[in-house]
């Protein structure tokens, strides 16, 4: 504004002072008979106008320039928090820049004087680290510090919020047992551990992943290993697909509840927002054609673009599956609108179909009819579906030349590393086992569920239906203090601090329902069920004696 | 405008002069009054100023315009059509992020070219004697018979543990810190500590582990530095930085040139100049970025100018990202300094300086994924380590590794000979060149040579020197990495790693640049 006006006024002030002045005055005449006549006061204001205007283009142009205009901290409201941070730091920037221009006279001088300063990290890393703790970070947390033991701490918090799967951990060790050194050395003779290998995964492996995937899935589909691209897990093989199918700004739709960790998958790097489209429990929690509309003409009302569906199947955290009829409506619905559908199939290997709802990937849906099948993405993940976490591999699998270009490259962030890729190589080569493996898993998932199911039952908490995953979605609601996120939140904490027992709240997942949470089960034994039970019981008691 | 009329009316009434002018008369008077003109210009562009100051507030939770325009069109509509809609979107194909396609293209890089042409056709001394020689990947291979001896004794004993119990089982599959097991760090120290500086201790809880320098470079860019911010970055530098920042972060590389005259060292007036002409172009620079020792020169920069570095990046207020992956293949006899060292022996303020090291040439261990970020700053840390949940290495791995790190003595026997190899290797290399006429810049560390060939480019400029390239790649079936593609402003100069060459493969790779040598001159 000061520069703006400095640079304006020297004309305006010499011509009135004459103008003032009246006689004998020869340049400034003309300028007097336009200020005369009536021109005067309109071009007294157009002309500063056009001025200033040309001048905060010029301005803006030199300023955007390095700068992409798509700049999350800009367009995003989510990350006005973080547009503080630059906005300070580019102030204490231009106090260097007049620092440069006596630079060469008083280097010496000016350093002792910039050292107060520290350095200061990025804006969207501040946002990053200002994000804080959510529930799951506090409850693992509490867990980390205090793991509950059968035998050495009887009093430890239990952990029910982790999705891990230790039920069929035995049938991995006897298998280690048996091949793991031979799947690493005698790998090592042909495609050697320590060479470099390509950033999206060894082209055996893929071949041993496509195979595997149609196992779990029942054969019925071929997985061709040229779209397959392998990552360092579920977490960035979402990112990847979140960049390449969303500019910074953008949104996709994703029903809710889901999984907490898409706020950071999604949403942390890419600067791609997330758009929550609600289901019930009046229906189970499933998707709704009519939901997803509502959403995305919402978002368009907002200015918001949406590139595409991220749907989870079988959903996590409730555990039901997307039936056939939805799917197609859904790949409807992406054509009719033009987006993607990234079809999150993490816990695919993990269903155990109780009733009678069969889970049906929405690649075979692509498989079967021919689509236009640019649009699908899905991720599956081998470390989940194993019981292998700690190993970290998962699976792009697009039929989008693109997006599979774009992954490729992008994998040089996230690939895994080769003694691992080996040992996969080899153990999803063993079909036997991985039958076995399959089979058993299953069953064993199927009965822990039925018992905790029960017992939660047993408490008056009734579950919502589920086919796979390692969790159950409890209807808490009758327990909570007031109907609302912060009546769920205290109960999550008496759960926590009082039961000590970590579960995830309804609303971490963005459930718009006060008072479900998520039990995830497959940490547990049989015998560590009874002692869940009979925590969460203690707290029902005195929630009910309260109300 | 027409505002701005009304407001400043009222104001003035009662001056009057001329004839029978109600409306004008008021306005007549200030006009021929001093303050006319500048009343009629200030007002006006106040008004305007709050005017633009209003719509940016509202239009601020908005995205970039294009897409809302579009959106616009879409969205009225709908509720009429759906079915018309439909059809006329399934004939558009699907299109994916503006960013995601530009990463789609194909490669353009030399660098990237030469690769995809080795793979299809890899030279085998048997099945394929007039495949392509790879000079153009920094893998060392002279070690291997080491590691796999190591491997072989050791595999099953630091993976399943020694008796293969439940607790080792859940120690390899469940789930585990995404920067790294608290145990390979504590290896990791000590083994950084036995390569980059024995005077220095590496504190386990300043590591975040990451698959592969790759990512760690990244991060710390994402940590850094905000989209459209700069780093510099003296050069010739490593191809691969242009990929590794780019792609993502949005951050922009400004390099520093260094001349052969120099032996391509870089110096603080020129990070100076690049620093000021960067912030005249409005440009914000967060950092500087440097290899240490050097790639692709190999020469290692010393205790002073490191001194230097920091002086300066104190005095402008930026972060040090010292990339220190080649710190234990020094062969020369030039003193390694790192970072990390500089900064134990000084009290300076250490938050602004950052180290990357990694497995991948020390131990020439690439297939294993493994990068380091040490950092000394606590936000830093703590954003990086939310951050490798994009990047976490498998846990198979990282058991062989802490075993593989904590056996000292292998380390020790390794590191030496790992480095009496390359010497040896390297001697012979540039020995064989220079029978050639071909001079290399001096160098004491790495796994390459920089080798001036300027002498065999048919003209001085980045054109002939990548047509003695394209000569190399598909006559003489020699894969190097040009300095174009290093951004290095002298042409004429190439990368060549030799790493990955046995002492037999020297004369073949020495006769084929000959042919082609005879060619040009």
């Amino acid at each position: 504004m000061t520069r703006a006006r400095a640079d304006e006024e020297p004309k305006p002030i010499s011509s009135s002072s004459s103008s003032g002045g009246g006689t004998a005055m020869r340049v400034i005449v003309p300028l007097q008979g336009v200020v005369q006549g009536r021109g005067g006061l309109f071009l007294g204001s157009v002309i500063p106008c056009a001025l200033f205007y040309f001048l905060q283009l010029y301005l803006k142009r030199f300023r955007n320039d390095p700068g992409d205009p798509n700049d999350p901290s800009s367009s995003s409201p989510t990350q006005n928090t973080a547009s503080s941070a630059p906005s300070r730091s580019s102030s204490s920037g231009q106090l260097t820049e007049h620092h440069g221009l006596r630079r060469s006279l008083s280097r010496s001088l000016l350093s002792p004087r910039n050292v107060g300063g520290p350095a200061c990290v990025s804006g969207r890393v501040i946002s990053i680290l200002k994000a804080g703790e959510t529930p799951c970070d506090v409850g693992s947390k509490q867990v980390e510090d205090d793991p509950y033991d059968e035998v050495g701490n009887p009093g430890g918090v239990i952990q029910l919020g982790l999705a891990q799967n230790k039920l069929s951990l035995d049938l991995v060790k006897n298998w280690f047992a048996e091949n793991a050194e031979e799947a690493i050395v005698g790998g090592a003779g042909s495609n050697g551990i320590a060479f470099y290998q390509p950033f999206d995964g060894l082209m055996e492996l893929k071949v041993a992943v496509a195979g595997f995937v149609s196992q779990f899935l029942g054969k019925e589909v071929s997985f061709n290993p040229s779209q397959i691209v392998l990552t360092a897990g579920a977490a960035p093989a979402i990112e990847i697909l979140s960049f390449s199918l969303a500019d910074s700004g953008n949104a996709f739709l994703v029903p809710t509840p889901y999984h907490p960790c898409f706020d950071r998958n999604v949403k942390w790097r890419t600067g791609v927002e997330i758009i929550p489209v609600p289901c019930r429990s009046a229906d189970n929690f499933s998707l709704s054609i009519t939901a997803l509309d509502r959403a995305f003409n919402q978002a368009r009302k907002r200015g918001l673009k949406v590139r595409g569906i991220i749907i989870s199947n079988p959903s996590n955290p409730v555990g039901n599956v997307i039936n056939r009829e939805t799917l197609y409506s859904l790949l409807d619905f992406a054509r009719e609108k033009n987006i993607h559908i990234v079809s999150n199939e993490i816990l695919a290997g993990s269903t155990f179909g109780i009733g009678t709802e069969e889970f049906v990937s929405l690649a075979e849906i692509v498989d079967s009819e021919y689509l236009d099948r640019d649009r699908v993405h899905t991720v599956y993940d081998l470390s989940q579906d194993l019981s292998l976490p700690g190993f970290r591999i998962s699976v792009i699998y697009s039929y989008n030349n693109s997006v599979l270009a774009a992954a490729k490259k992008l994998a040089r962030f996230s690939s895994v590393s080769a003694p691992s890729q080996n040992l996969l190589v080899s153990m999803l080569s063993d079909t036997k086992f991985v039958q076995k493996f399959i089979n058993i898993n299953r069953e064993r998932l199927r009965r822990l569920y039925v018992k905790f199911v029960a017992g939660l039952r047993q408490l008056g908490i009734e579950c919502a239906k589920s086919n796979g995953g390692f969790y159950c979605w409890a209807d808490m609601s009758g327990l909570i203090s007031s109907y609302s996120e912060k009546g769920e939140l205290e109960l999550w904490d008496k759960l926590l601090n009082v039961a000590k027992v970590n579960v995830t709240p309804g609303s971490s997942c963005h459930c718009i329902e006060p008072g479900w949470f998520s039990f995830s089960f497959t940490l547990l034994t049989e015998k560590d069920i009874h002692v869940v039970m009979e925590r969460i019981r203690r707290i029902s008691q005195t929630c009910k004696s309260h109300s | 405008m027409t505002q701005s009329h009304r407001t400043t009316e009222p104001e003035h009434r009662k001056p009057t002069t001329a004839t029978a002018m109600r409306l004008i008369v008021p306005l007549q008077g200030v006009v021929q009054g001093r303050g006319g003109l500048i009343l009629g210009s200030l007002i006006p562009c106040a008004l305007f100023y709050f005017l633009q100051f209003y719509l940016k507030r509202h239009r601020s939770p908005n995205p970039p315009s294009p897409s809302a325009s579009s959106s616009n069109l879409a969205g009225l509509p709908r509720t009429s059509s759906r079915s018309t809609l439909s059809s006329r979107g399934s004939l558009g194909p699907v299109r994916i992020s503006a960013r995601g396609s530009s990463i789609a293209k194909p490669d353009d890089s030399p660098y990237y070219i030469g690769w995809n042409k080795f793979r299809d056709d890899p030279y085998d001394k048997i099945n394929n004697p007039n495949g392509i020689i790879q000079l153009g990947l920094a893998e060392n291979t002279l070690c291997l018979d080491l590691i796999e001896k190591w491997v072989s004794e050791n595999l099953s004993d630091s993976i399943m543990g020694r008796d293969g119990d439940d607790l080792s089982i859940s120690g390899i599959t469940t789930y585990q810190p995404f920067d790294g097991m608290m145990e390979l760090k504590v290896a990791m120290a000590g083994f950084m500590s036995q390569v980059l500086g024995q005077a220095v201790s590496f504190d386990p809880s300043q590591i975040v582990l990451t698959a592969g320098a790759t990512p760690a470079v990244e991060i710390l860019c994402f940590c850094l530095a905000d989209h459209g911010n700069a780093l510099l970055v003296p050069s010739p530098y490593y191809p691969g930085f242009d990929r590794d920042i780019r792609f993502r972060t949005g951050v922009e590389l400004i390099p520093v040139h260094c001349r052969s005259t120099d032996n391509f060292a870089f110096s603080i007036t020129a990070l100076d100049q690049a620093f000021n002409q960067a912030r005249k172009r409005g440009v914000k620079v967060r950092g500087i970025l440097i290899c240490n020792p050097a790639n692709p020169v190999g020469n290692i920069i010393p205790r002073e100018t490191l001194y230097e570095l920091l002086d300066f990046a104190r005095e402008k207020n930026i972060h040090v990202i010292s990339d220190e992956i080649y710190g234990g293949s020094i062969f020369g006899n030039e003193e390694f300094v790192s970072m990390a060292e500089i900064l134990e022996a000084e009290e300076v303020d250490k938050d602004r300086v950052h180290i990357i090291y990694g497995l991948s040439k020390d131990l020439s261990l690439p297939g294993f994924r493994t990068g380091v970020i040490y950092s000394y700053n606590e936000s830093v840390l703590a954003a990086a380590k939310k951050l490798t949940r994009f990047c976490s290495i498998s846990a198979p791995t990282q058991r062989l590794l802490i075993s593989m790190l904590s056996d000292t003595k292998f380390i020790q026997e390794y590191l030496e000979t790992n480095k009496r190899r390359i010497k040896k290797l390297y001697d012979s290399f540039v020995a064989g060149l220079k029978q050639l006429g071909i001079r290399c810049s001096e160098s004491s560390a790495g796994l390459y040579c920089w080798a001036d060939m300027s002498g065999l480019i048919p003209s001085y400029s980045e054109k002939g020197e990548l047509e003695l390239w394209d000569k190399l790649l598909n006559i003489a079936k020699i894969n190097v990495t040009p300095g174009s593609a290093c951004h290095c402003i002298e042409p004429g100069w190439f990368r060549c790693c030799f790493t990955s060459l046995t002492h037999e493969d020297i004369p073949l790779v020495i006769e084929r640049i000959q042919k082609v040598a005879e060619t040009c001159k």
